[in-house]
């Protein structure tokens, strides 16, 4: 029980700090060694190993999005194309049909980026100043909602949906665009708020004190100290909040109208239509299409994620 | 020059809502998504835009059950759509109690609704309390057997005539190494299969009595029993089917890799996509070929009370052109579905379709389940059957057992 | 923003509090009007015969007695048992052990990272579909080892009742393990340098190392981590839906599927919300008095 204790209370060490200058080094070694060890084998052998089996689904992906479907009945689902095409791609995008309306994701890809762009931005504000709340200006009962907040993060999204469509009536908001930013910064506000929390207790508690000491006050302390020394965490929760929207279906078609539908609506016409065969090319194609907005946040900010998860996952 | 330009774009503004007094945009939610449903959703616009109002498409793939939360959710949450799909049936139902659903009686009676659809079961289920809600579109009946000429051709047998003669062949196709009954893995395949079977070998009156009447002891009894013989054949034929979608089962039959199939007129569709032809590639036994007997389920339109009169007054006109001889033929045509109104002429039908009018013309129809149970029955029964199926440890008297339980408590 | 000065000088207890309360106000709302609301609205539902809508009509334990005598509510709980335990134990492991791995100085370290860490950014929809087909017998990995030469190979998890729990277990640990590895490699970046010096010093192998020194330091990562996988577990559906839609027959059903089959497609929004309820309670019943001992009652200065 005492440990616990203790780790509640790191806001009151300053080892963080040094733990993140070590993480921002980067790693370092047990030991010194040799480049062709034994040991060196067996990691790298592992490593390439496991790397292996991540790559194949996306190397399945890449080909088959690049075979036509003649081939594809045919053959080797490991083998690259014979002929490549990007026809599937084109139509993934651009021709494949929902309904009536026969442009692809393109439809969907703008609506994708004006849902996720706010309700980011949105939920991350929000959390952030919980956490922030939470670590450096407890007040009663705020353990209390937070408990609560982290127990949320269990429930099943579908559970919820009927009162929030209620919650989202009585405030006349149902169906705006405002409505689903809001369901997305509820539903992102358990994780964002613990990650937060824990990032902003992990700083060290001398620069809040001195700057209490020179009268900052809540909101000062949060913009001039805690914002500028957070951006790992920042970027953490970005990435989460926009994997976590850019891939949500539900939430987009239950709480908005068609004209803000986002691009996994299309994807899910796309793969779950019964259409004469299934087209496995453009399936495929539209999948890596609807992944590449998340892909392309992780390629970009993958260094900054490790630090930033360093930052706010290691405190409990 | 400027102060002119503006004038005229406030005219314009001010006129064009007033200029087409009965034209609105009306957004219409469905979930047919597939290449052949597709193509007749379009019938229905292009009939819905010629009256000068405008189908806004809000296709929403995934069946029912995807589409429908959505749907509710939208009219519960006070944003409803001009217009949606449900099957026939009581899907609609609590909506209409909840007072959320639009009243179409002036319509059906200006249009004589009552006198052109047949039969008369479709509009019943349309009517609450004495009002109407919705327009029907089409019948799609489930009885059909569809079988592969070429499956046979290769097993070396003839093709059956009906039920028991395709049970009879399945040791000679699986030697051929063709699965003889295709089974998708959808929960509502197994299900509705075993619907039909009973139809066939039961008869219609018992199918009546245990789904009409909730009969409780006809569920249990010797008749269903035999039935859950059938549907143990059934079980032992279908093994090696390992597809989802019922397309996907279907494909195995137009390709040969099975012999037959279990499936609604839709799967229909899928064969006229594959370029084959009734008859020749393909064999179609309404009722099994044992009792020619259909079911007269289908979709139809719902129209959720709305506040703005444009839109009210579009969904009017909705609603007629649905039933319209012209589009009911257009749209009947290229879903595979039969018209709701027998006074339409579908001279362009094919083999199938017209073996299917004609059961239709004698009256021998039944109601389809989606009418007589609700959709939780509906749905138990799902989880039952797509268990039997799969599973062989589960002998066809404990299934009956089981089956007798969820019509005792049906609603 | 940033440039917001603020005015008041000495902010007394009162003022402090307000201000942090202020900022509290949207996790309140959550917790109390969403969360705690919500659930409450549930509950309540869950003892009436609610069908498409809402309502209040109360028929006692009826939900109750009917979801716990439904073979397929019996099989959901079984397998999320199933998939839980492995799913937490594999998780923990591997992303433990990836991380170690990853922190012995390696190069490329960026590279193997990421590689690791990208199905995370795919949805669970497009996870499902890559997975049946690499495990669809007809195409996939089967077909392929067979066409090699080893005839009698079968590998198909997905259409086996008695192990497709597993073949949805392999893509979940696909999609979820990058991320695992990740919290645990910045955990074992915050353990201090002298640990492993005194480790050295002392002659203590090195697996000994991280099991008795190491992982008891990284509590706080095996928590965040815990309440990450735990959380995504409770919730498993878009990846059943996706990869098998339950089957074959009932065999890889979920409660999650469940709550939302009987709510929506059933339209017995009672029998869902009963089901919901006691996914609620097991959840309960674990989580709040960890939660509790975590984030609340322990505490020092409140």
């Amino acid at each position: 029980m005492s440990d616990i204790v203790a780790f509640n209370s790191v806001a009151d060490e300053a080892a963080p700090q040094a733990q993140a200058d070590r993480v921002i080094a980067g790693p370092r070694g047990r030991k010194p060694r040799r480049a062709l060890s034994g040991r060196n084998i067996m990691i790298y052998g592992t490593l390439i190993v496991v790397a292996l089996y991540y790559l194949l689904p996306l190397y399945v992906m890449v080909m088959t999005s690049l075979k036509g479907m003649p081939e594809i009945r045919l053959g080797n689902i490991f083998a690259p194309p014979v002929e490549i095409t990007f026809e599937p791609w084109a139509k993934a995008w651009a021709s494949a049909c929902t309904g009536l309306n026969c442009d692809g994701l393109s439809r969907g890809f703008w609506n994708s980026v004006r849902i996720t762009v706010p309700s980011t931005i949105v939920s991350i504000a929000i959390a952030s100043v919980n956490g922030y709340a939470l670590a450096n200006w407890r007040f009663k009962g705020a353990e209390l909602f937070f408990t609560i907040l982290i127990v949320g993060a269990f429930i099943p999204y579908q559970v919820m949906i009927y009162p929030i469509v209620i919650v989202l009536r009585e405030m006349g908001i149902y169906g705006t665009l405002t409505g689903l930013i809001i369901v997305h910064t509820i539903f992102g506000m358990p994780i964002l708020t613990l990650l937060f929390r824990n990032y902003f207790a992990g700083l060290p508690e001398e620069l809040f004190k001195a700057a209490r000491v020179d009268g900052a006050g809540f909101w000062t302390i949060y913009f001039r100290i805690m914002l500028p020394m957070s951006l790992p965490i920042f970027v953490v929760a970005m990435i989460l909040q926009v994997t976590g929207i850019w891939n949500d279906f539900l939430f987009g078609v239950v709480f908005t109208r068609p004209e803000y539908y986002p691009m996994t609506v299309q994807l899910n016409n796309i793969v779950n239509s019964v259409q004469g065969v299934k087209e496995y090319n453009v399936n495929m194609a539209a999948t890596i299409l609807t992944g590449a907005v998340p892909l392309f946040v992780y390629f970009v900010s993958g260094r900054l994620f490790v630090r930033g998860i360093a930052a706010g996952a290691v405190k409990g | 020059m400027k102060i002119r330009s503006f004038a005229a774009m406030l005219a314009t503004a001010v006129a064009l809502p007033l200029g087409a007094a009965s034209a609105a945009d009306l957004e219409v939610t469905h979930w047919w998504t597939s290449g052949g449903e597709a193509a007749a959703v379009a019938e229905l616009a292009k009939a819905f835009d010629a009256t000068g109002n405008h189908w806004v498409d809000g296709a929403i793939a995934g069946s029912g059950g995807t589409a429908r939360p959505i749907m509710i959710s939208r009219i519960t949450g006070g944003d409803p759509m001009g217009a949606t799909q449900f099957n026939h049936g009581r899907q609609a139902e609590e909506l209409v109690q909840a007072g959320l659903m639009r009243d179409l009686t002036d319509v059906a009676t200006r249009e004589k609704w009552k006198e052109i659809i047949k039969p008369a079961s479709l509009l019943d289920s349309c009517t609450i309390d004495g009002k109407i809600y919705c327009a029907p579109v089409n019948i799609h009946s489930w009885q059909w057997l569809w079988l592969s000429n070429a499956a046979f051709k290769t097993a070396g047998v003839d093709v059956p005539k009906n039920w028991d003669e395709f049970v009879a062949a399945a040791p000679a196709l699986e030697k051929a190494g063709i699965v003889p009954l295709a089974v998708g893995g959808q929960p509502w395949q197994a299900a509705g299969a075993f619907d039909v079977l009973m139809v066939a070998i039961a008869g219609k009156d018992t199918f009546q009595k245990v789904f009409g009447d909730k009969d409780e002891e006809v569920a249990a009894g010797p008749e269903i029993a035999k039935v859950f013989k059938a549907a143990d054949d059934a079980r032992r034929m279908s093994k090696g089917t390992n597809v989802q979608d019922w397309n996907q089962a279907t494909n195995m039959v137009i390709t040969g890799k099975a012999g037959g199939q279990i499936m609604g007129d839709w799967a229909q569709g899928e064969f006229a996509l594959a370029g084959q032809k009734a008859g020749t590639d393909y064999t179609c036994l309404p009722g099994l070929g044992v009792n020619e007997i259909i079911s007269t389920g289908g979709d139809a339109f719902y129209f959720p009370l709305l506040k703005d009169e444009e839109k009210s007054k579009a969904q009017e006109a909705l609603a007629s052109t649905l039933l319209d001889p012209k589009t009911q033929v257009a749209f009947n045509l290229k879903k595979g579905s039969l018209p709701v109104r027998g006074d339409v002429d579908l001279a362009a039908a094919n083999d199938c379709m017209k073996k299917g009018l004609d059961i239709l013309a004698k009256g021998n129809v039944i109601q389809g389940t989606d009418q007589l149970l609700s959709a939780d029955s509906q749905k138990q029964k799902e989880d039952l059957f797509s268990e039997f199926f799969a599973n062989s440890s589960i002998t066809p008297e404990d299934a009956q057992k089981r089956f007798a339980d969820i019509i005792a408590n049906a609603e | 923003m940033a440039g917001y000065t603020q005015g008041s000088g000495r902010p007394n207890q009162w003022l402090r509090n307000l201000n942090a309360k202020i900022a509290s106000v949207p996790m309140i709302l959550t917790a109390v009007v969403i969360f705690l609301g919500g659930t409450i609205w549930t509950v309540v539902y869950s003892f009436t015969n609610s069908k498409l809508l809402p309502r209040l009509s109360f028929v006692g334990l009826d939900q109750y007695e009917r979801l716990w005598d439904a073979p397929r509510w019996l099989v959901s709980v079984q397998n999320l048992a199933i998939y839980g335990i492995f799913s937490l134990i594999f998780s923990l492991v591997i992303g433990f052990v990836l991380a170690a791995l990853m922190d012995q100085k390696i190069r490329f370290e960026n590279t193997f990272r990421t590689i690791m860490l990208y199905p995370f950014a795919l949805s669970f929809i497009v996870t499902g579909l890559v997975w049946q087909w690499l495990l669809n017998p007809e195409f996939g990995i089967q077909s392929v080892v067979r066409s090699a030469g080893w005839e009698s190979f079968t590998f198909d998890p997905l259409y086996n009742a008695d192990i497709v729990i597993y073949g949805i277990l392999i893509a979940a640990l696909w999609q979820g393990t990058g991320l695992v590895m990740c919290l645990m490699l910045a955990g074992l970046r915050g353990i201090d340098e002298d640990i492993w010096k005194a480790a050295r010093v002392d002659g203590i192998p090195m697996w000994k190392t991280y099991i008795f020194v190491v992982i008891p330091m990284m509590r706080g990562v095996f928590i965040t981590t815990l309440v990450i996988i735990a959380s995504g577990i409770v919730k498993v559906y878009d990846l059943v839906v996706a990869q098998t839609s339950g089957g074959p027959g009932i065999a890889s059903e979920v409660p999650a599927k469940y709550v939302y089959d009987y709510m929506f497609q059933a339209q017995n929004l009672g029998q869902g919300f009963a089901a919901s309820t006691m996914m609620l309670i097991t959840v309960a019943i674990i989580i709040v008095p960890w939660a509790y001992l975590e984030f609340g009652g322990g505490r020092k200065h409140v």
